[in-house]
């Protein structure tokens, strides 16, 4: 069992909360360092997509996890930064150096623009609110022929940063380390907005509206504001999706990405970045863990692997209804409980994290 | 003494029911008033109505002189006016610590850029944010629960976080909604010697809805008492007491049944 002694109010402000901390966050980003020189392409290129789902979801998560504010439709926002980054870079002719930053900036303010009107709705109804955008989103693709080209889809070029190429194929480690950079950068803006003012809006827009507003929170700004930096997230691991997929179209950013997108998040755990890499995690590596097990039990029980049409979306309909029946704070949940177990060993009580409900809700006003 | 807050010849109305009905009161600048009346009576809508969460269809609500009917209900912790909850609004998800640094959001400064990239200033910031927070924190004796979340707290400490939440914002005006419903004895004391201490060593005018009339009597300096959204009576807390027309809208009177008839 260890006590932590604060000695400055940094101690709270600071990014880690001790040196240990510290040091096992630093040990876990040399590991990712180091992993292209670890594992092959086929690997690489897994981890890679993990990464890649681990933005779109903290995007997600800034959200849904933070400010409370249900998104069906961020498989939308996915596809604005996609399409912006690639038509950026060809028909426009803008390096992917200031394509992909554009790219984040134009889904950031299609988020704003939709949030504003959007975001006076509540809980079922902004789900379905947010559930329209994805589709219209779809179906504009398909629209707006000439400049997507609508279901023939499009090519993501390769990316060239000042003569150097990042290929998912051709030069899969160096892509990995992009996409590594970017994620590192995206779970520090997060990290930051956690400790200042604005995160601490976001928290309490999700828990009590009246009293935000109380305490002089915009609410309706906040929200809007939460929505750009969102769905400005969620567009550039969008733009990152087009160059690992190489060829899209209206389907790769379908509805089920977006519902598999806040599926992923309630998964790793409402409310904290883990949560998103956790069910980054889940989401990206299960169809090819699905496919291992299949081909294993075909060579030992016989008659080869055959595809079971659906079986994706079951065991992930399952593990979902599996953490919200056992385990509703997700992966992340469990892992803090048991980490706090071994760290508190052996005090650790069975119903430390059980929340006392509070029944004074009678009088709530929206 | 000069009025801090102004309500003049006040309505609302829910559809046909009147639950504000012309009520005209000012708090003095450093005073402790009271709002006292039974359910029903309008105190908490009062209160709602000087957080601008509802419009009032007549009259006029001034903050230091000036109409506040033209702000906007996140302005008004901007001007100085605090609030508490009848039923508890706390962040339930947050600790707090993180609570009480909500309360400083209308002292908040440094640009959108400059928090998502912490830059130094935004630091020294939330290190003054901080050292205010510890301020209320140590008023309150907080201290055991800075890292606790709201969830898993007990309803007299949430009533105290509450209290710190709004101390926080450093007001000038503080709004209590019955601070010491729910509360043992002692904590009600506890509360009796901190609203002194409010007026007292921090100058913050309150204004507070409270059923509890022995602690009405022992900290306020005046009292208006409603009944059905119409003012009875306002005075010292004695004088308000021992009025007969509040007494009549508490227990009633004998020759209330006469009076029905004729």
């Amino acid at each position: 069992m260890r006590m932590i002694f604060k000695t400055s109010y940094d101690a709270d402000i600071n990014l880690f909360r001790d040196r240990e901390q510290g040091f096992w966050y630093m040990t876990l980003l040399v590991l990712s360092l180091i992993l292209p020189f670890l594992l092959d392409t086929f690997w690489l290129g897994e981890i890679t997509n993990v990464l890649i789902w681990a933005i779109a979801g903290m995007g997600l998560m800034i959200l849904v996890g933070q400010t409370g504010q249900a998104s069906l439709g961020h498989a939308a926002f996915l596809a604005v930064g996609c399409y912006a980054n690639v038509l950026l870079q060809d028909p426009v002719g803008l390096p992917f150096i200031l394509s992909f930053p554009l790219a984040g900036l134009i889904a950031g303010l299609a988020g704003m623009l939709i949030a504003l009107p959007m975001t006076r709705l509540h809980g079922v109804y902004l789900a379905i609110g947010t559930l329209a955008i994805a589709i219209l989103t779809e179906d504009l693709i398909v629209i707006a022929e000439p400049l997507t080209s609508g279901v023939m889809g499009l090519v993501a070029p390769t990316i060239n940063i000042f003569g150097l190429e990042f290929d998912r194929y051709g030069t899969p480690g160096r892509f990995y380390w992009l996409v590594l950079a970017i994620a590192i950068l995206m779970v520090l803006a997060y990290r930051n907005i956690l400790r200042t003012p604005l995160g601490r809006s976001f928290a309490a827009i999700r828990d009590s509206e009246v009293s935000a507003r109380a305490m002089g929170v915009n609410v309706a700004w906040t929200k809007a504001i939460s929505f750009g930096i969102s769905s400005t997230i969620t567009g550039l691991a969008g733009a990152l999706m087009g160059h690992f997929a190489g060829i899209f179209n209206n389907e790769t950013f379908n509805i089920i990405i977006s519902i598999q997108l806040l599926l992923m998040i309630v998964i790793g755990g409402l409310g904290s970045i883990h949560g998103a890499f956790f069910g980054a995690i889940i989401v990206a590596l299960m169809p090819q863990t699905i496919a291992i097990l299949r081909d294993t039990a075909g060579s030992v029980f016989g008659g080869g692997s055959v595809a079971i049409p659906g079986l994706e979306s079951a065991i992930f309909g399952a593990i979902l209804i599996l953490f919200i029946l056992f385990e509703p704070m997700g992966i992340y949940g469990r892992w803090v409980k048991i980490r706090t177990y071994f760290q508190l060993f052996p005090f650790y009580r069975r119903d430390m994290f059980r929340r006392q409900k509070s029944y004074l809700k009678t009088e709530r006003m929206r | 003494m000069k009025a801090l807050l102004e309500i003049d010849n006040v309505t609302l109305r829910f559809g046909g029911v009147v639950a504000v009905n012309k009520v005209s009161f000012s708090v003095e600048e450093g005073e402790v008033f009271a709002l006292v009346g039974p359910n029903g009576a309008g105190k908490s809508t009062l209160f709602n109505l000087v957080s601008r969460f509802y419009d009032p269809v007549e009259g006029d609500i001034r903050f230091a002189g000036e109409s506040i009917l033209d702000r906007r209900p996140h302005e008004i912790a901007r001007l100085g006016i605090a609030r508490t909850f009848q039923n508890i609004e706390l962040f339930e998800q947050a600790t707090v610590l993180q609570n009480l640094l909500v309360g400083r959001h209308r002292h908040r400064q440094g640009s959108f850029a400059g928090q998502i990239l912490f830059t130094p200033f935004v630091r020294k910031e939330e290190r003054r944010h901080r050292e205010a927070v510890e301020k209320v924190i140590d008023f309150l004796d907080l201290q055991p629960y800075r890292e606790k979340y709201i969830a898993g707290l007990p309803y007299g400490v949430r009533k105290v976080v509450e209290l710190g939440r709004a101390l926080a914002i450093e007001p000038r005006l503080l709004l209590l909604d019955e601070p010491a419903s729910g509360l043992s004895v002692e904590e009600t004391q506890d509360v009796a010697f901190w609203i002194e201490d409010i007026r007292k060593q921090m100058g913050i005018t309150v204004l507070m809805v409270e059923h509890d009339m022995h602690l009405v009597s022992s900290v306020s300096d005046r009292v208006l008492a409603l009944a059905d959204g119409k003012m009875l009576s306002l005075g010292t807390p004695q004088e308000v007491q021992n009025d007969p027309a509040v007494i009549e809208a508490y227990i009633g009177t004998s020759d209330e049944h006469e009076r029905v008839v004729a």
